[in-house]
């Protein structure tokens, strides 16, 4: 029991793991991109489309991966290059990208994905280490997806704090006129981690319509991305804690389906992982450690001339 | 190439260039008609057809004006203060929940008295929504757009419960829907159209008069435009964000009474159809001016219409008004840019040049 319900939240925290890293990498440079729903949406539906017409599941992540970035690059355009409020231009996003997928979708509603693709996404044992006692199983018997988005997270980590790029991008998130000076290329890496970010986004999003649902319904995200900006607070823009943190996510969204012999209205459920996000929210800001606050050139735009 | 800031610009420049984006948008939308295989003008015009086309249809699209207009001002007093309430949603949600409550239990008041009370309860539906997100952005610096997005789906599923359960209506069969509205209930309608209308324009004057002339109203700009200006001038900010959002959530919990009193009859969990979030763009379309908040919100309904008529006339889905109104929103936020700057050639490296230092 306690194992099945903890790999089912490794599955439903792989969506929010993978648009919390997205975001997490984005607000690093110093962008705070209120558009992960709409990034997401328009993963699922390319995924989706993709991995439908082409029965194949590299196409769909290809899909998912290369619409993200591009939602994302409109973003980025509009807030680097043009710079433009970051808040309306992500909020823009999101409405776009609501409207987008559900255009795209609506031939989809329902439907369901090839078994090729369904297949290739099942589950695979991982020798030795999936036999430790429920560790093995919960983290080492998953779909190459989940097992992809937590190295991921450890590896952006590392690529964070132990690796020069990664300073440069700390750099340029704290202090872009101390960074520019330096000679950091400000533009290049924003619009580079945008892109990943986006990418990352539109992944997270298809890991809903490819693996875990896996059929097309419209807003299928169901505010998942505005859960995974809460995420980068809680986290505390570290990309480790963010594993645990979109894990335990998961698991709230999936508790409902698990305890339904008490006989709790499902609606009411539902509410859970929002009302959590909120108390969550609460908690990270009652915590005011320097250690823990956010990038200092957070959703401030960057001109080199009004320095 | 480079850019310099402008000093000013004039009002006329300002308007060509919005009014190029606006066109801009709606080129390239028609360029995305054109691929999907249909004449981007035919479509255009049969959207103002289907929207503006006969008095049964303006009607219509006026049912879509009025929450779009009530909503933008609501979110708008929240915007001046820099406030992100993109809760908008869930506050006509819970305005229209709180006048429901009213309507369907003391439907034997006096019909002028029942609906005096709805509209309060509307207000403070819509209001109390609001509030704990500013309560909780004053107190622990809680990121707003998060919260009031939360409250969005916290109120969805709090509606959806009440109509899947202990609110369902017996008599209909098995039916998950909240009974009728009594005629007690129901907003009354002049012109063929629920005093919804009269309302929203003493809204708009209302509304503009208090942000132009009152104290209040000046404390609003001023907390949005500097914080640390209102400190020092001795406004109380946390207080002024408090009652603004109150304030802002009250007007969007207006619109849910209207809505299930005037157009619906009933609570459904759709009630809100998406305004909340339409009126983020128009609100900031209208460069959070109420006088603007109507041609915008007018073409915006228009929009929405349109869109539900292109459906049935070319098998265009709806949502490809989303999607035009989306491009609108991105062309005029980008065309700011050409607001506030100017693109100048480089010319530093030209021979005898004019070295230009900004």
């Amino acid at each position: 029991m306690l194992v099945n319900i903890l790999k089912a939240s490794l599955v439903a925290g792989t969506p929010l793991l993978l648009a919390t890293l997205g975001e997490l990498i984005t607000e690093k440079a110093g962008n705070l991109n209120l558009g992960v729903e709409g990034m997401m949406l328009v993963g699922a539906i390319s995924g989706f489309a993709l991995g439908f017409y082409f029965q194949n599941p590299y196409m769909a992540l290809i899909g998912a991966s290369l619409s993200g970035s591009f939602a994302a690059l409109i973003y980025g355009f509009l807030t680097i290059t043009l710079r433009s409020n970051q808040v309306v231009s992500g909020l823009s996003l999101t409405i776009f990208g609501t409207g987008l997928s559900s255009f795209l979708g609506t031939n989809f509603v329902g439907k369901k994905m090839p078994v090729e693709v369904i297949n290739f996404f099942k589950p695979i044992e991982i020798p030795l280490i999936s036999k430790i006692p429920i560790i093995g199983e919960v983290l080492f018997n998953q779909d190459i997806y989940v097992y992809f988005s937590y190295i991921l997270a450890v590896f952006l980590g590392i690529y964070l704090f132990k690796t020069r790029k990664g300073l440069n991008l700390t750099a340029i998130g704290e202090n872009p006129s101390a960074a520019d000076a330096a000679g950091i290329k400000i533009d290049l890496y924003k619009y580079i981690h945008i892109l990943i970010g986006g990418a990352l986004c539109g992944l997270g999003g298809a890991y809903l319509s490819v693996v875990q649902v896996p059929t097309w319904q419209e807003n299928i995200t169901a505010g998942r991305g505005w859960i995974a900006i809460a995420l980068v607070i809680f986290s505390k823009w570290n990309p480790f804690k963010s594993i645990y943190g979109a894990y335990l996510f998961g698991g709230l969204s999936i508790i409902g389906f698990r305890i339904q012999y008490l006989n709790i209205s499902q609606n009411l459920l539902n509410m859970l992982p929002y009302i959590v996000t909120i108390v969550v929210l609460v908690f990270s800001s009652l915590n005011k450690s320097k250690e823990g606050s956010p990038p200092k050139s957070l959703s401030l735009p960057y001109f080199r001339e009004e320095r | 190439m480079r850019m310099i800031k402008r000093e000013r610009i004039s009002k006329k420049d300002a308007f060509r260039i919005r009014s190029t984006a606006i066109i801009g948008s709606l080129i390239l939308s028609g360029l995305f008609i054109f691929f999907l295989g249909h004449n981007p003008l035919d479509v255009y015009l049969s959207m103002a057809k289907g929207a503006f086309g006969s008095i049964y249809r303006i009607k219509d699209t006026i049912n879509i004006i009025i929450p779009l207009i009530m909503t933008s001002l609501g979110i708008m007093i929240a915007f001046k203060m820099k406030f992100w309430n993109i809760g908008g949603e869930g506050q006509i949600l819970m305005g229209a929940l709180f006048a429901s409550y009213f309507a369907l239990n003391f439907s034997t008041l006096p019909k002028p008295i029942l609906l005096f009370v709805m509209f309060i309860a509307g207000f403070i539906g819509g209001g109390f929504w609001a509030f704990i997100p500013a309560f909780l952005k004053v107190k622990f610096q809680t990121n707003e757009t998060i919260t009031t997005l939360m409250m969005n789906y916290i109120a969805l599923n709090l509606i959806t419960y009440l109509q899947y359960g202990p609110w369902r209506d017996p008599q209909s069969l098995g039916f998950p829907k909240i009974a009728n509205f009594a005629d007690s209930a129901t907003l009354p309608r002049l012109f063929g159209i629920h005093i919804g209308w009269i309302i929203t324009i003493i809204a708009v004057v209302v509304i503009t008069i208090f942000l132009n002339k009152s104290k209040f109203g000046y404390e609003i700009k001023v907390v949005g435009e500097s914080q640390d200006t209102a400190n020092y001038s001795g406004i109380r900010v946390n207080r002024v964000i408090i009652r603004g959002l109150i304030i802002s959530g009250g007007i969007c919990g207006i619109v849910g009474m209207m809505e299930v009193s005037g157009v619906n009859g009933t609570l459904t969990n759709h009630v809100s159809a998406g305004y909340g979030y339409t009126a983020i763009i128009t609100t900031w379309l209208s460069g959070l001016k109420p006088a603007f908040i109507i041609p915008v919100s007018t073409l915006f309904a228009g929009l929405i219409k349109g869109g539900g008529f292109i459906q049935t006339a070319y098998q265009i889905p709806q949502s490809a008004a989303d999607i035009i109104q989306s491009m609108i929103l991105f062309f005029v936020i980008g065309s700011e840019f050409f607001i506030q700057y100017k693109i100048v050639p480089d010319r530093r490296n030209a021979k005898g040049g004019e070295v230009n230092v900004s």
